[in-house]
């Protein structure tokens, strides 16, 4: 009987891992030793880094969608599946389109965030977001043909994806008003729920003169607690109300029911051992990316190195070695800071982010490596 | 040595672990769930909380009712205004 490993979810840290495992595991899998299924409830993998550029003109959602089948190994059973039931007991999955509960021995959660706007009365009427692609499609309807009034960009929810792009999407909005000739039409302002702009107080001291230079409004300790699409207001919980034309949220995140209804955290995020991404709740049974609670941010790069590591642990497990590999926190970013500038940050458990002078050249590269992330995707980048 | 007090809580947030601005973030988020009155504890091991919480407290206008500071983590008392 060959040893089965799991994976729920294609996006990065699951595509990732699926062909480090097909990689390392090459003789165990062509002697049937070991079998590694990867389920997915779509047939696309989608990069979603594509969608900040969306509101622009840039980039179509499209740009960020390809067949996971083209992007993973032969060696990996590629399944499309709506998974509605983890027994980590029997250790069994149960799926909507069958009656037969997929058994595992190793269980790989990667189910990454979804986005729940229904929390926060009248966001979804009222507010445009760039994390999904048909928020992101409905937001360039609004913001193309957008010549004067009040931008708001509110972050609403935290922990959310990609904490650097609710400052890049207002840096670039500056910059492409101020390049049209639009600038003095167009107040932006930008609110963030703690006392700082940003999350991580590196960053946000590295970003605070930004927003002063280019006149962009500032509201911290700002938690939405309604939206009035009526009279184009948002109000917090702090008891600020402010009227806007055009709202662009980010939204409160979760990660998937299925994983919220299995007791393994809260709100469908996995808590894990940071270290070694494995369940706390759950023997055999892992989390990586937007779906482990680990501390750091939820993003691409994260789910990447994490994948990498989980491959290592999972291989020596599966050969009766002990697992070494451990994840330290690395994390990488570009970070726009205007439509042809970009900054770089990398950090990790113990060190802390320095962003880099922003540069057309760390612009270029960030574009660059959008380009090349097909690469990573397949596990050789 | 575990922080000691007598306060009671109605309910608690453990954020133990958590990175900046986890902890402030899930204090705020079960802080929208619960009635008016009510005490929520926030554990933190996160050093950044000593400011942060006291400072958001008294932004939204709720009593932090008393902070105790611990070895290994630090409990906050945060009554709903």
């Amino acid at each position: 009987m060959s040893e089965h490993v799991v994976i729920l979810g294609g996006g990065t840290g699951g595509s990732v891992l699926a062909n480090g495992l097909a990689e390392r595991l090459e003789p165990e899998l062509a002697a049937d030793e070991v079998r590694v299924t990867l389920l997915n409830d779509g047939p696309d993998h989608v990069y979603k880094p594509v969608w900040l550029y969306v509101p622009f003109g840039l980039r179509e959602p499209e740009d960020g969608r390809r067949p996971l089948a083209d992007l993973v190994d032969d060696r990996i059973d590629v399944r499309e599946a709506r998974v509605t039931g983890i027994d980590t007991d029997e250790k069994a999955l149960t799926c909507r389109d069958s009656h037969r509960p997929v058994e595992y021995d190793h269980l790989v959660i990667a189910t990454g965030s979804t986005l729940a706007s229904g929390e926060v009365p009248g966001l979804e009427a009222g507010g445009h977001n760039y994390y999904s692609e048909s928020g992101a499609e409905a937001l360039r309807e609004e913001l193309l043909s957008f010549e004067s009034g009040h931008l708001v960009l509110s972050v609403v929810g935290s922990p959310h994806m990609c904490p650097a792009a609710p400052l890049e999407f207002t840096f670039m909005a500056d910059d492409w008003f101020r390049k049209r000739g639009l600038r003095e039409d167009v107040e932006i302002t930008y609110t963030y729920p703690i006392g700082r702009v940003h999350g991580n107080p590196h960053i946000a001291e590295w970003a605070d003169p930004m927003f002063e230079e280019r006149d962009i409004g500032v509201e911290t300790f700002f938690n939405a607690e309604s939206v009035d699409p009526e009279a184009g207001t948002i109000t917090s919980m702090e008891g600020t109300e402010l009227e806007y034309d055009l709202l662009v949220s980010i939204p409160p995140h979760r990660g998937v029911d299925v994983v919220a209804e299995a007791d393994l955290g809260e709100r469908g995020w996995v808590d894990v051992d940071k270290h070694t991404l494995e369940a706390e709740a759950a023997e055999d049974v892992y989390a990586i990316g937007d779906a482990a609670t680990t501390g750091v941010p939820k993003a691409g790069s994260v789910a990447h190195y994490q994948a990498g590591v989980l491959a290592q642990r999972l291989a020596s497990r599966i050969r009766g070695r002990p697992a070494t590999a451990t994840y330290d926190g690395k994390t990488l970013c570009f970070v726009e800071t205007g439509m042809d500038a970009a900054s770089f940050v990398e950090f990790d458990y113990e060190t802390p982010p320095s962003p880099a002078p922003p540069s057309e050249k760390l612009h270029w590269s960030k574009l660059a490596y959008n380009e090349s992330y097909w690469l990573t995707a397949r596990g050789l980048l | 040595m575990t922080p000691q007090t007598d306060i009671e809580a109605d309910a608690t947030v453990d954020s133990r672990g958590a990175a900046c601005p986890g902890p402030l973030m899930d204090l705020i988020g079960k802080m929208r769930d619960v009635d008016q009155g009510a005490v929520v504890r926030l554990l933190s091991d996160n050093e950044q909380s000593l400011g942060d919480v006291p400072e958001w407290a008294e932004e939204a206008g709720n009593d932090l009712v008393e902070v105790v500071e611990g070895d290994e983590h630090h409990e906050f008392y945060v009554e709903k205004a």
